[in-house]
């Protein structure tokens, strides 16, 4: 089968596939993200468009994929669960896919309560997994969930999920992966790794169980920034490990931006190392500029230039 | 049961402005249990009411009583004469209570003096924790005795989503992760290919959001004149 978009035709091609992150503003005016878009266009394949990080109002993951799309650049449009029932759900990845989205990320989305309307409804009318498995048989059997029939047949897309190896249970975290691709998961993207060991670890028992072979794993790579980005990570951000001495080597260094950026560099070059790891999604949040240098400085500049 | 809590005495109050002559009345049943709207909880209420009442120099009367089940008719109509001097009732009785109160009696003012939490238990005492949704559909059986549904923060069915950490939810350190709950216990009883089928959407429409409930029994059913 063609496959559905650049990034999956960077994956399975067998490049190690970079990727980078857009979160949307607090506002409808996207210029800065329009800047910061055009500004990786050499340097990544695709770019994920977060859907209301964080449970915070966000302009729509879906209404900056349509001007990225005029850009000519390729979207992965990430869509949470919390905030829509599956109607909408629904009705919103065909609006997607009417204007050319083909890459899909299906996640469950950060609780209500550490956004800026912790008052709202958390929809979760059905999970990440439903979701997942709904948007593959959308595709496949042209269904909706309810079990009509769509008019007409959807065009092949890239159904993304994502994994957390610093979540837990840990014993349990490769089961869910394969649990996310049996419901049709067909790229994964991992939660920013800052703890290698524990990675490497995760990603042992993914082999075991051969799921590096029926999924795309794309690691979470985030640049820190400084000290304080560091912390609020570690301590405010859900499923996340900052590992101590992390945060201690760059405390010790001079010039900390740079470190920051070295060990991001570090990361990819490890992670480019290990079996079954398929690419990079580079998520530099508040801090975009930075990711063609960090591309260049790992070795993944050029980018492949596929037919 | 049925877990409330009583509302803060000045919401009471301010409840409570227009009326001078009022009712305090507890429920026998669950608020009793949960030590939020009983015999005691009415007195003890009665008894800060009239004081604040005497400190703002508003002149009324304050009685109290108790009806067993205030969400069976059977049970206020038993009690209804004894209401009829007050111009208003403040139930300390469950949503369900001050409801059927309301039925029961539509001519009079019936006020919710507690907030409804959930369906629930004492873990310990003083300590209440919600454990059911009332989804219409249990799935108690898949997961053997611990509800995702309620007891997750995102209702999720396919297991633990990546806010969980050493046990806890995302959400606060003081919430379990009860996908974890499920999963240590499908571990120690050796059922853990319960979570490899990935569970369906689940159907809503048992649940409130199918609209409001009634449940029907052909079999006991009685017409009574109300």
């Amino acid at each position: 089968m063609k496959p559905a978009s650049n990034l999956q035709k960077m994956l399975e091609s067998g490049h190690f596939a970079v990727s980078g992150e857009l979160g949307p503003p607090k506002s409808a005016d996207i210029s800065t993200l329009k800047h910061h878009a055009h500004d990786m266009r050499n340097h990544v394949d695709a770019y994920n468009i977060t859907d209301n990080q964080t449970a915070i109002v966000r302009t729509s993951s879906i209404g900056v994929a349509a001007t990225l799309m005029q850009m000519g650049l390729e979207p992965t449009v990430q869509m949470t669960v919390r905030d829509r029932n599956r109607i909408c759900l629904q009705s919103d990845l065909l609006g997607a896919v009417s204007f050319g989205v083909r890459n899909f990320l299906c996640l469950q989305g950060d609780h209500a309560k550490f956004g800026n309307e912790p008052g709202s409804k958390n929809v979760n009318d059905l999970d990440s997994m439903q979701w997942i498995q709904a948007v593959k048989n959308m595709q496949d059997e042209g269904v909706f969930i309810g079990g009509e029939k769509l008019e007409h047949p959807l065009p092949s897309l890239f159904i993304g999920a994502v994994a957390n190896p610093f979540a837990d249970p840990f014993e349990y975290r490769p089961y869910r992966l394969a649990k996310k691709i049996a419901a049709g998961a067909q790229f994964v993207q991992t939660q920013c790794i800052f703890d290698l060991d524990r990675f490497e670890k995760w990603m042992e028992k993914v082999r075991e169980l051969g799921l590096h072979k029926k999924v795309h794993i794309v690691g979470g790579v985030t640049p820190i920034k400084s000290i304080g980005a560091a912390r609020y990570m570690q301590n405010n951000v859900s499923g996340m490990i900052v590992p101590e001495e992390l945060i201690t080597r760059i405390k010790g260094a001079q010039d900390k931006k740079q470190e920051g950026i070295k060990v991001a560099v570090e990361t990819i070059q490890r992670l480019r190392e290990i079996e079954g790891v398929a690419g990079v999604h580079v998520m530099a949040i508040a801090w975009e500029e930075v990711v063609p240098e960090i591309v260049e400085r790992a070795g993944l500049y050029p980018r492949p230039s596929l037919a | 049961m049925i877990v409330g809590e009583r509302k803060p005495l000045a919401e009471i109050a301010a409840m409570l402005k227009p009326y001078e002559k009022v009712c305090i009345l507890g429920c026998g049943t669950c608020v009793t249990v949960c030590l939020s709207g009983g015999e005691k909880e009415a007195a003890e209420t009665a008894a800060a009411l009239s004081l604040l009442w005497q400190k703002e120099g508003k002149k009324g009367e304050i009685k109290t009583g108790t009806v067993l089940r205030q969400c069976e008719y059977e049970y206020i109509a038993d009690y209804a004469a004894r209401l009829e001097e007050f111009d208003a009732v403040l139930s300390l009785a469950c949503g369900v209570g001050v409801q059927a109160m309301t039925a029961k009696l539509p001519e009079k003012i019936v006020l919710p003096g507690l907030n409804t939490q959930f369906m629930g238990y004492p873990v310990t005492q003083g300590v209440w924790k919600e454990n059911c949704l009332g989804c219409g559909n249990c799935v108690l059986d898949l997961t053997l005795g611990i509800c995702p549904i309620t007891r997750c923060s995102k209702s999720m069915l396919n297991g633990p989503c990546g806010g969980s950490q050493n046990g806890k939810c995302e959400v606060s350190k003081e919430v379990e992760c009860a996908w974890h709950l499920i999963y240590d216990r499908l571990v120690k009883m050796d059922m853990l290919d319960r979570m490899e089928a990935v569970q369906p959407p689940k159907d809503w429409s048992t649940s409130h959001h199918g609209s409001v409930r009634t449940m029907v029994r052909e079999d006991v059913r009685v017409e009574t004149s109300q």
